[in-house]
């Protein structure tokens, strides 16, 4: 039993753990592009995005290199929770403008 | 154009992979093209609804909307896939005797059909929503060829849901309901995963490990082929644990349950006999 206790408190300890108080990084679309096109963010913290969206038309954000995937609509602005990143340069895109919707996360 | 046909097929492959499975689970089942059909109308007219409240849906429940929108419509498709293996498993071996004795078509009595015609709907719904979404974006911006490329997207993506179906149906009859059974299983499990995926976005779930492992090397999630392993068996490059839960849990409900359901049918005439014999 007692070996088994940091077991279940390495289970149980992150339940309680919430990312209310992430920091929060924004990041801007227009001419659906990504303004910056790339963010430094600190690695192994969980990071709040903030995604404002100044086109006429939707727009989904979203990423191969970690799990993101939202919609922001035209004229709104949507937020996500993502990482924690080890250090390293991780690509999102806007599944809706491809060509130019590119971006880069880049973790330090 | 291709860049409008590729988004529109990558959409429309995820839901064709999903009916196409829901499609050759229900082989055999009398007007089961109706149910299947009727699913995919009502998945259109359901994507364009959402799409009309995607507005509203992005700000309801303080900004999480979307992804607990997610999340329900594929916990429900979870459930209603969940209720049909257990039914199969108590009914399968009956179906599969009687298509092999009537032919093809059976009346399947109070079969789960209706439930599998929700699942071709949420399935439909979900992937066709955004569909709806980009097209209007696309409209907006006066995006030229929009619907030569909607048209090749939409039959490429069908194509390969039905080489899919084809190849189900190469199964032989005997091992047919097995197979499907634990096709549909799979696919279930992979979208507990992905509901929970979304819970972890809008930090409604604790992570529980944000990435247990990173397989992308082999086989990365945008990847067509990455994408198709991640409806048909859950695939994730990248996953949380807690997404391993969700996973397990429903892989592990549906197996004990079908078994369980199975073993407390059989017993019954071995019983009798047993009885027979001690009493001589």
């Amino acid at each position: 039993m007692k070996r088994l206790l940091p077991l279940v408190l390495a289970i149980l300890l992150p339940l309680l753990a919430s990312a209310a108080d992430a920091p929060s990084y924004t990041l801007t679309l227009k001419d659906h592009r990504y303004q910056p096109n790339e963010l430094r963010i600190p690695a192994n913290v969980r990071i709040k995005l903030e995604l404002i969206n100044q086109d006429p038309s939707p727009e989904e954000f979203e990423s191969n290199d970690f799990p993101a995937e939202k919609i922001v609509m035209p004229n709104s602005r949507i937020s996500l929770f993502i990482g924690p990143f080890k250090p390293g340069r991780y690509r999102f895109y806007g599944d809706f403008h491809q060509p130019t919707a590119q971006g880069m996360l880049v973790v330090e | 154009m291709w860049a409008v046909a590729l988004l529109v097929f990558r959409e429309v492959l995820e839901a064709a992979l999903i009916v196409s499975v829901v499609a050759a689970a229900t082989r055999g089942v009398l007007r089961r093209g109706w149910f299947v059909g009727g699913g995919i109308a009502l998945g259109i007219f359901g994507a364009v609804l959402v799409a009309l409240s995607a507005d509203l849906l992005a700000a309801a429940f303080s900004g999480v909307g979307q992804e607990l929108f997610n999340a329900g419509v594929l916990l429900a498709a979870v459930l209603m896939i969940g209720w049909h293996v257990l039914w199969m498993s108590s009914h399968g071996r009956e179906l599969s005797r009687q298509m092999q004795v009537l032919g093809n078509a059976v009346h399947s009595g109070a079969s789960s059909l209706g439930l599998l015609l929700a699942v071709v709907a949420l399935a439909v719904l979900r992937e066709g929503s955004e569909v709806v979404l980009f097209l209007y974006g696309m409209r907006a911006g006066g995006a030229e060829h929009l619907w030569a490329g909607l048209s090749i997207g939409v039959v490429a993506g069908a194509a390969l849901g039905f080489a899919l179906y084809a190849g189900l149906l190469r199964i032989p009859l005997r091992h047919f309901f097995g197979a499907t059974n634990a096709m549909l299983v799979l696919l279930a499990a992979g979208l507990a995963s992905t509901a929970a995926r979304y819970l972890i976005q809008a930090d409604l779930l604790p992570a529980w490990g944000h990435q247990l492992w990173d397989s992308s090397w082999l086989l990365g999630n945008g990847s067509l082929l990455g994408q198709t392993a991640h409806i048909l068996v859950g695939y994730d490059a990248q996953p949380a644990g807690m997404q391993l839960v969700f996973y397990a849990v429903t892989l592990g409900a549906l197996g004990v349950g079908a078994r369980w359901i199975q073993r407390k049918r059989r017993p019954a005439p071995i019983v009798a006999v047993s009885d027979a014999t001690s009493l001589s």
